[in-house]
């Protein structure tokens, strides 16, 4: 058996050895500490009473038991309490989340292939409108050419957002109305959206006036014509 | 089927989902309660004490930035309430009282009996160590953190911690040799 030599090494391996015995160690480090336990017959006996000591501790904790009802209720006592107090949150269509909750559930393979694909596609698409741009001597407006195209379409609205408006509250908002920002901002602010599908009048307006409710994400909203 | 992890659901009670919160509190309630009723000592206070922190982590979920687990930012949680709660409980036992009743070198039957139990020895020494060491020690070896886990939910550096952990297995084999079990180690 060959002892690490280095009194300094072993007392950092030695220290690692709870890490090591709950399994929390990176790959690195638990190889290292693999390693030295194969060579060292002492620090192996160590190691021994770390794992007992892991044993008991488990042992302990699993007699605690577990909270009565009680504590649950109370949470959600203090939850239903809360929210009467002041309802700070509205349900509503997270599309940021929900695009979150999306790739989170994907394997980091699969999610860096997506990415390598995405990052391709990206650049084929540039190549195009460079090539586009450059062949046509840089006379295309596309903002102006996108909004033409999207205004024939669907239903549209002009809203101007509240200033202490955050990104997150906007985002929310046009997630749950199912709007996208087509335009702006244009003079005083003003954005035109457009909500995914086209609808009669009355429905339009109803929305209008339910939108006017959330004055703390919209100062202004009005059916574009 | 994959389980919605941690963090999908606090990114669910940021927008006010009752639900996404009852999962989360089914999911860690009792090892967040074993967390705190070790350091207070007290089940009735650990059970308000848990309604605290499932009560914070419904308030905060949307300032959670996700830089560390949701288990090790609510123990983080769950330890500043229960050090506060200690804090205000003047009464609260002096961790070498209990030492000292471990050290206990009489020749009551129970202590000699308890003696040949060493499982229970160990875990007995374990609930004597002092609020510090059996912290440590229930973060590293039962709720299975890391080194940098353990910093930030005690918010010390990592080499403290490594350092902490020995001193707490060092005495613990101080208690363990007091009640009759010499390991050969420190």
């Amino acid at each position: 058996m060959n002892m690490i030599n280095k009194e300094p090494e072993r007392h950092e391996i030695e220290a690692l050895l709870p890490w090591h015995a709950a399994g929390t160690l990176s790959r690195r480090d638990a190889d290292r500490v693999e390693q030295a336990l194969a060579g060292d017959r002492e620090l192996s006996r160590r190691y021994d009473l770390v794992r007992e000591e892991l044993a008991e501790t488990i042992h302990l904790n699993e007699t605690l038991g577990a909270p009565s009802a009680r504590a649950m209720e109370k949470l959600f006592a203090a939850i239903d309490a809360e929210e009467a107090r002041s309802p700070r949150r509205q349900r509503s269509f997270d599309f940021a989340a929900r695009i979150s909750e999306f790739l989170s559930s994907f394997t980091p393979r699969t999610l860096a292939w997506s990415a390598t694909a995405a990052a391709v596609a990206i650049l084929v698409q540039a190549a195009v409108i460079t090539g586009v741009v450059v062949k046509d001597g840089g006379s295309i407006a596309p903002t102006r050419l996108a909004s033409q195209e999207t205004l024939a379409t669907g239903s549209y609205l002009a809203v101007r957002f509240a200033p202490q408006a955050t990104a997150i509250e906007v985002t929310n908002f046009l997630g749950a109305y199912k709007a996208s920002v087509v335009e702006g901002p244009k003079q005083f602010g003003l954005y035109t959206i457009k909500l995914e599908t086209k609808m009669p009048a009355d429905e339009v307006n109803k929305i209008v006036r339910q939108m006017q409710e959330e004055s703390k994400i919209v100062s202004l909203v009005a059916v574009k014509q | 089927m994959q389980a919605t992890s941690d963090e999908v659901l606090i990114g669910r009670i940021a927008n006010g989902d009752r639900l996404a919160m009852q999962v989360l509190y089914a999911r860690h309630h009792v090892r967040v309660f074993r967390f705190v009723v070790r350091l207070v000592r007290d089940e009735t206070m650990a059970e308000d004490l848990i309604s605290e922190v499932f009560l914070d982590v419904w308030r905060q979920a949307g300032r959670f930035e996700g830089r560390s687990a949701v288990s090790t930012w609510m123990l983080a949680i769950a330890r500043f309430k229960a050090l506060s709660a200690l804090r205000r409980r003047p009464d609260e036992e002096l961790d070498e009282e209990t030492a000292g009743a471990i050290e206990d070198p009489s020749d009551d039957p129970e202590t000699s009996l308890e003696k040949k139990d060493k499982s229970g020895t160990i875990r007995k020494c374990l609930t004597g160590l002092s609020a510090e060491h059996r912290e440590i020690i229930d973060l590293v070896y039962y709720h299975e953190k890391s080194v940098e886990e353990v910093a930030v939910i005690v918010g010390i550096p990592e080499n403290t911690v490594k350092t902490r952990m020995f001193y707490a297995r060092k005495k613990l084999a101080e208690l363990l040799k007091a009640a009759g079990i010499e390991r050969g180690w420190p």
